[in-house]
């Protein structure tokens, strides 16, 4: 029940109010050290019909219980009754109250809840023991005459007691569970039990009213307005921001949800944070298995050398350039990627960056397996998919026979003389576009996942769409040109792309191996392969930021083939020849096929196409001297290669 | 984001990949603070960094008391020197939309463009135009950030302690931080619902292409990151449940047309 019926409450001061509201309610005065400053304001506070009724039902329950019999002492004992009954039954609030006390709002609002709980189980429970008596009503009745009656009294005799409350609260909680302390007899025995007092006035009527209308409950919640401006004013008394009168709006709104929203719940684990607190779990999984692995290798006499890379120094170097990830990002990447190298026989590895996408990112780490160590999985993926092809073509065939049988007679159908173009060939593993093998994750934590091999086709196709990624592998791309494959493919050509366009170093930093016999006979294959020159000196900064000549590609160039060597799709397969020999030839005059020539690698950025196509920021500062290099050709994921690396 | 807590958002900002050197935090540090007090600002936001080809720009606005007032625009090629740009007004605006391609890096470059006849275009103004159009398209703030009072003036809300985890991953919590254009095209019953003093602005729900927001959770689920895919290079982050958020655009200033074939 909100409010201790009686009136009880002195006049205005809506926080003496509140005090004594409180106080009334709980009698036991948790709010000691508190006093506070009375405020003026008329604000006659009547009780609810209702509650009066609950209140004396209750006490007359409990004079029934106990042996009273006054009709007319109703309401001054119906207070002492009643904070005992809440003494025994407000246990839950002790702790709270007791507890982070001075301005502080919660402990406000739980006392209010286990009070208002506690006394509606109170009077239920009353209520029950009530119902078998039938002479109960009429007692009610006349309690529920009564205590309108004794208003006036009641006024002057609270305000007594409430003087002394203040009093007698400087003592601390204790004094609540002894209602004798607190109400001295000598107090008793000034209770006016037999005072007639004439019919209220007709203002005191309107304050009652006005009172009973404010503590009446809806049927949606347990809360009257009153006892929410009474949590809200306690709050701002206790807050004290500059300006309430701006803030009363939103103090107003935070007030109702912290009613609805008890924050202590020790029963059950808040429903929201369950994501969060699963992806915290996997995280630590990740530092645990990290610790574990550092363990091991402490015990082993010689550290291999782990093909895990420095990432925080990495890290430490693009964040000079204003590039990367935030420190404990790239840690969490360290930790994934030392996971990655622990499960598969992987040779040297590298973080190659992160791709932003709709729903989820992706990581990406480029690998290089250990020789030797096939990727049997893929092989048995192809043989399957080009299996498939197969019977798709027999299928055809037998079709087109099937129809020519039945047919033969009336009309010959014309065979289509398209032939679908022949498709190039992907390149061998660790050749040119699939040297390194890539795997992504969407978050430090959860698993690497291998992607496939990139086939010619595909980069092709992807060079016509622009697309964004959705976070999801197995998505399908839906394009025109459509595009052959989901998005593990198409992810993959993009990472190719990109890492053919953009991976860099300085001029001199990768050297080619042993020289070899003739580059004329090779032809436009080239080189594939450099290795870091040991004689390298590095070049000063300011050369490196002027001229873009400094700075060479160390990945091959892709051919608009798809392919970074090229293979003539003609003389593809010999089987093709024989089926069609004279088609052929007859062919071979419309499609002269040139052979594509790319640039070699290691060359200079100054011969890239398009001269604008990178910009060059030096950043000088008394302590380091900063390059970023960034292609400004229109990728659609961004990224910003400085040096020898790539990222995104 | 912030000027105050700049620290902090830059960290929090840093999962689209481009940020702050710190040797450029460093001085932000100091001279955001220099530009509050000559400015009489009552909040400066790090609006972002335009990339370009030689210098990138680092902008900067301040904001009045009144949060939706028209904010004033600083830029600066060195996080030290401060200049405020004109306002942007829409000669401007027509002006830029024929000049394509990255900024220069140079304030006082001039585009020419031959139409009907030579116009020449500073990058200035460029600039201006640019960054007038983004604040307008994407700048976004989450729902209960500020507060209208019936006396006028929006203010920043001081009780406003978060999102709730569900609340963050919808867009209909996140609001342009503009004032409201299709506020008025609401039907009744839509607006029946809406709390006058926090719902005045426009939500995202609404932006047209649909789909022009990548709504994503980083860090674990603790921090909620919003990107726009028609300027790319705006980044949106809020930790639900606390009262960090912010957004920063570092890119190169050019509208993704693409969009509605990317998506």
């Amino acid at each position: 029940m909100g409010d201790l019926p009686p009136d009880p409450e002195p006049p205005p001061q809506p926080t003496s109010s509140r005090r004594n509201s409180q106080v009334s309610e709980r009698r036991r005065s948790r709010e000691h050290s508190r006093p506070q400053p009375t405020v003026p304001g008329e604000v006659q506070q009547v009780p609810l019909d209702a509650q009066i009724l609950r209140s004396s039902r209750e006490m007359v329950s409990n004079q029934i219980n106990r042996g009273w019999s006054q009709g007319a002492s109703l309401t001054p004992n119906e207070n002492f009754i009643f904070q005992a009954e809440e003494a025994q039954r407000g246990g839950i609030e002790y702790p709270s109250l007791n507890t982070g006390f001075p301005s502080e709002v919660q402990p406000q609002t739980y006392p209010s809840e286990g009070r208002l709980q506690a006394s509606h189980n109170a009077s239920l429970m009353l209520q029950q023991l009530q119902q078998g008596k039938g002479n109960l009503f009429q007692q009610l009745e006349s309690a529920y005459q009564e205590p309108r009656a004794d208003l006036l009294g009641q006024y002057t005799r609270y305000q007594r007691e409430d003087l002394q409350f203040s009093q007698g609260t400087q003592h601390g909680p204790y004094l609540r569970d002894d209602p004798v302390l607190q109400f001295s007899p000598s107090e008793l025995g000034f209770m006016p039990f037999n005072v007639e007092v004439p019919e209220p006035d007709p203002r005191e009527l309107a304050v009652q009213n006005a009172k009973a209308y404010l503590l009446q409950t809806s049927v949606n919640c347990d809360l009257s307005l009153y006892e929410h401006l009474v949590n809200l004013l306690t709050k701002i008394l206790n807050q004290r921001p500059e300006d309430p009168l701006f803030l009363l709006e939103s103090l107003n709104r935070t007030t109702q949800w912290e009613w609805f929203h008890p924050k202590l719940d020790t029963l059950r684990d808040d429903p929201e944070m369950q994501t969060t607190y699963e992806m915290a779990e996997r995280h630590k999984a990740l530092f645990s298995q990290s610790g574990g692995g550092e363990g091991e290798q402490e015990m082993e006499e010689e550290v291999a050398e782990t093909a895990v890379p420095n990432i925080m120094e990495k890290a430490f170097y693009f964040e000079q350039a204003g590039v990367g990830l935030s420190s404990d990002e790239s840690f969490r990447i360290f930790l994934a990627l030392k996971q990655l190298v622990e499960q598969w026989p992987i040779h040297t590895c590298r973080f190659w960056g992160k791709i932003l996408g709709l729903r989820r990112s992706y990581l990406v780490a480029e690998v290089e397996f250990r020789e030797g160590e096939e990727e049997v999985e893929e092989e048995e993926v192809e043989e399957v998919m080009e299996g498939g092809e197969v019977m798709e073509a027999h299928g055809e065939e037998e079709g087109e026979e099937g129809e020519e049988d039945e047919e033969k007679v009336t009309d010959v159908i014309p065979k289509p003389t398209w032939k679908p173009p022949p498709v190039v060939p992907k390149e061998e593993s660790r050749n040119g576009t699939n040297k390194y093998l890539y795997f992504v994750c969407n978050e430090p934590g959860q698993p690497w996942v291998r992607l496939p091999h990139v086939t010619p086709i595909q980069i092709v196709q992807a060079r016509k769409i622009k697309k964004f990624f959705t976070g999801f592998l197995d998505a399908p791309v839906i394009s025109y040109p459509p595009f052959p494959g989901n998005e593990a493919n198409y992810l993959r050509a993009q990472i190719a792309r990109i890492s053919a366009a953009t991976h860099i170093s300085p001029l001199g930093f990768y050297q080619f191996g042993e020289e070899e016999g003739d580059e004329e006979e090779e032809g436009g294959a080239g080189r594939d392969s450099y290795e870091e020159n040991p004689d390298f000196e590095g070049i000063p900064v300011l050369e490196l930021v002027d001229s873009m000549a400094n700075w060479v590609h160390h990945t091959q160039h892709i051919l608009p083939q798809g392919r970074c060597t090229w293979v003539n799709p003609l003389q593809k397969t010999e089987e093709e020849e024989e089926l069609g020999e004279e088609e052929e030839k007859a062919d071979e005059g419309i499609e002269e096929v040139e052979q594509e020539v790319g640039p070699p690698l290691l060359t200079p950025l100054s011969e890239d196409a398009g001269s604008l196509r990178t910009s060059t920021s030096a950043g000088a500062t008394s302590t380091v001297l900063r390059i970023s290099t960034r292609p400004c050709q229109p990728l659609f994921s961004k990224s910003t290669p400085a040096a020898r690396r790539s990222w995104r | 984001m912030d000027e105050e807590s700049l620290l902090l958002s830059l960290e929090l900002a840093s999962g689209s990949g481009q940020g702050l050197s710190p040797d450029r935090r460093a001085s932000l540090l100091t001279s955001l603070m220099l530009v509050k007090r000559d400015y009489r600002f009552d909040r400066v936001l790090f609006w972002g960094r335009i990339l370009s080809l030689v210098a990138d720009y680092y902008i900067a606005q301040g904001l009045s008391e009144d949060q939706l007032s028209p904010r004033k625009t600083l830029y600066s090629l060195n996080c030290m020197e401060w200049s405020l740009l004109p306002p942007a007004t829409e000669e401007m605006e027509m002006q830029t939309s024929v000049v394509k391609g990255r900024f220069m890096g140079d304030p006082s470059h001039e585009y020419e463009h031959t139409e009907l006849q030579k116009v020449q275009i500073k990058e200035e103004t460029r600039l201006v135009s640019i960054i007038d159009q983004i604040d307008k398209a994407v700048a976004v703030i989450p729902r209960g950030a500020l507060f209208k009072t019936p006396f006028g003036p929006i203010r920043v809300n001081r009780t406003f302690e978060g999102l709730s985890s569900s609340e963050a991953k919808k867009l209909s919590s996140y609001f342009h931080f503009r004032e409201p254009v299709e506020l008025k095209n609401k039907t009744l019953l839509e607006k029946a619902d809406l709390d006058p003093s926090l719902d005045f602005m426009d939500s995202l729900e609404h932006d047209i292409p649909k789909g022009s927001w990548s709504i994503q959770m980083e860090r674990g689920n603790t921090l909620v990151v919003l990107r726009s895919l028609l300027w790319p290079g705006l980044t949106f982050y809020h930790a639900p449940r606390t009262k960090n958020y912010g957004y920063i655009y570092v890119g190169t200033g050019e509208k993704n047309i693409d969009l509605p074939f990317m998506l």
